[in-house]
């Protein structure tokens, strides 16, 4: 069959580009009649600059960054939509050796607890005499930077005066932490697991444990090129959500593990991608934990495209002096997700669909069954410091914040 | 906010570029055009801090660097004196940022430095960009042809040996099939030594 749809897709190389990858290789992109071309790139900075310039026609891309292009916070652009998620968590906070006997000696315990680690953390920074410590995240407008200055500020470490954080490239993280330029980092994977296999890190919590079933990585578009092509948008959402439905079987994890290692993708061993999707993450000093929902990329609509993603991503950027506060902001924020493509593109297969677009994040303390068929449950959803942000009082919500 | 210089070779412009042939070839056609305040950065130690010290008013970067994003970072810093910004699809200028990404070129602003001022430079790095990426492309096709000489080489031995043609016959012969079939010498070379090698291991090593 000739192709009807060429897409373009730019890729970093990490594990959450899996959805993209496996629409491709297992030949759910060409069943929908997709011709799909990855390209790899190396910085989210260029992933948002040949999005702009239509070398791309979509992209896996941080769930911030659409939402901070279209608020004119990194240069003029045209506009960019979310009409897909590309799975939920995924990232973990991984410290020097070093610095995680120091923890201990606090109280850190190696079960990735975001409140006994961030205390012990805490504890360590108050008792510190000489420099600040230094941490590193991908990019300033990236769920690494917000779910890691939340767990700072809800353990009362202000994440601008009591540590620096700092921007460096994944690859480079545990390098970084080994020459004791950075003291952690919080990254997607494998870049975790290979600092504790090879750099003798040690995890200090997760994103799953920060804030379960949280935004990671979307499906970024050109809305000119959207607009244009009301025909293959649809069609690649469909290929992706039948490649997140493969992703999520446990039964295809090896094989994806080592389609995800190949040296077009991320190029590292499929050991260091395994771990991430069984969920059975090596911790440091040879332990390993079973940590549940540690990256979801089907289950619990984790492609949905959620409002209330999309506006807790802007109370942050408010939270930390990135954008000013207004109604016409707000708006922005909100708009830059569209979960009505995404309805309406997966309607016809008969996929179970959230009735709604947005949520209280944080309501679900556990697993919920909604919709009327039953096909679907969410959450749990919590954030660790029992946090609740209902997308109806943003005003409120950011009222609330402090800095740590 | 500090006013941009307003003579030409007054801009400070900084070109980093991990490629340092491609960065000084850049610096080169910079100077030659009058600007006489160009700084090359090649390797990313400490680029944090070297940015802060030098102050640019424009940055030409590769747009493969993977530390874009921690570029992008320092600008957000408010200790930095002049801030400048990513320049891409400025509305007004929208084909000139493409060539520039096309080109593989990235460029940061200083805020309030006039389009036109930085338009030369922007024109420069692009066309330095593209001359390198040919000069390399044709690097690798002369290797390429070497290649290819080699294979045809190898077909000629094979039908010399096995027809028992002259050498000008077996390029003869090579070039005939080559036309009649409207693919290339080294295609038919290829095959004719694949088929060989197939039929018999020894005759093709």
């Amino acid at each position: 069959m000739t192709p009807k749809h060429q897409i373009t897709a730019g890729f970093l190389p990490l594990l959450d580009s899996a959805l993209l990858v496996v629409a491709r290789e297992k030949g759910f992109a060409a069943e929908l009649g997709i011709d799909l071309a990855l390209v790899r790139e190396r910085s989210w900075a260029t992933i948002r600059d040949r999005l702009a310039v239509s070398h791309f026609d979509v992209a896996h891309i941080l769930a911030p960054m659409p939402i901070a292009c279209n608020l004119g916070l990194t240069a003029p652009a045209p506009r960019m939509v979310v009409p897909m998620a590309m799975g939920l968590g995924g990232n973990a906070v991984t410290v020097s050796a070093g610095l995680w006997r120091e923890m201990s000696d606090w109280g850190a315990r190696a079960d990735l607890d975001a409140r006994s680690s961030g205390q012990a953390l805490r504890q360590v920074i108050d008792h510190r005499r000489d420099e600040r410590l230094r941490f590193a995240v991908v990019h300033p407008y990236s769920g690494h930077n917000y779910e890691l200055r939340y767990w700072f500020s809800a353990n009362g470490i202000d994440p601008d005066r009591d540590v620096e954080i700092g921007i460096l490239p994944p690859p480079d993280m545990a390098d970084a932490l080994t020459a004791n330029l950075i003291d952690g980092y919080c990254a997607g994977e494998p870049w975790n697991t290979l600092g504790v296999l090879h750099n003798d890190a040690h995890l200090a919590t997760v994103k799953a444990a920060i804030w379960k079933s949280s935004p990671e990585k979307v499906l970024g578009v050109n809305s000119r090129w959207a607009d244009g092509h009301p025909e293959a948008l649809p069609a690649l959402i469909q290929a992706l959500y039948k490649a997140s439905l493969w992703c999520g079987d446990s039964r295809n994890h090896p094989e994806l593990a080592d389609l995800m290692a190949r040296p077009a993708y991320v190029g590292r061993p499929a050991e260091s991608l395994l771990p991430a999707l069984t969920g059975l993450l090596h911790t440091g000093g040879g332990e390993v934990l079973d940590v549940k929902d540690f990256f979801v990329p089907n289950a619990k609509a984790a492609t949905f495209p959620w409002k209330s993603h999309a506006l807790w991503f802007y109370t942050q950027m408010v939270r930390w002096g990135q954008v000013r506060h207004t109604a016409e902001h707000q708006k922005i924020a909100g708009d830059s997700y569209r979960p009505d493509i995404y309805r309406s593109a997966l309607k016809a297969m008969g996929v179970a669909l959230p009735a709604a677009s947005a949520k209280v994040e944080g309501a679900l303390r556990v697993e919920t069954p909604v919709g009327s068929s039953g096909a679907l449950t969410l959450g749990p959803d919590g954030f660790f410091d029992g946090g609740l942000f209902d997308p109806d009082d943003v005003d409120g919500y950011i009222a609330s914040q402090t800095r740590g | 906010m500090v006013n941009p210089p307003s003579k030409p070779g007054d801009l400070n412009v900084l070109v980093i570029d991990e490629n340092s042939i491609r960065a000084s070839i850049i610096e080169v056609g910079l100077r030659e055009a009058g600007y006489d305040n160009v700084t090359i950065i090649d390797d990313m130690n400490g680029l944090a801090r070297r940015i802060m010290d030098i102050n640019p008013d424009i940055i030409v970067i590769d747009i493969e660097n993977p530390n874009r994003d921690m570029l992008e970072s320092i600008f957000q810093i408010s200790r930095v004196v002049k801030r400048p910004i990513a320049m891409f699809v400025d509305k007004s200028d929208e084909a000139s940022i493409e060539a520039a990404v096309e080109a593989g070129v990235s460029a940061y602003i200083v805020d309030g430095l006039k389009q036109e001022r930085v338009r030369p430079i922007l024109k420069m790095a692009i066309s330095r960009f593209n001359a390198y990426s040919r000069l390399t492309r044709e690097l690798e096709e002369t290797r390429g042809e070497l290649e290819n000489r080699k294979l045809i080489d190898r077909a000629k031995g094979l039908l010399m040996r096995s027809r028992g043609l002259s050498e000008d016959e077996a390029y003869a012969l090579l070039r005939r099939t080559a036309m009649n079939q409207n693919r290339k010498i080294v295609e038919i070379a290829q095959s004719l030594i694949t088929a060989a090698s197939l039929l018999d291991p020894g005759t093709s090593t």
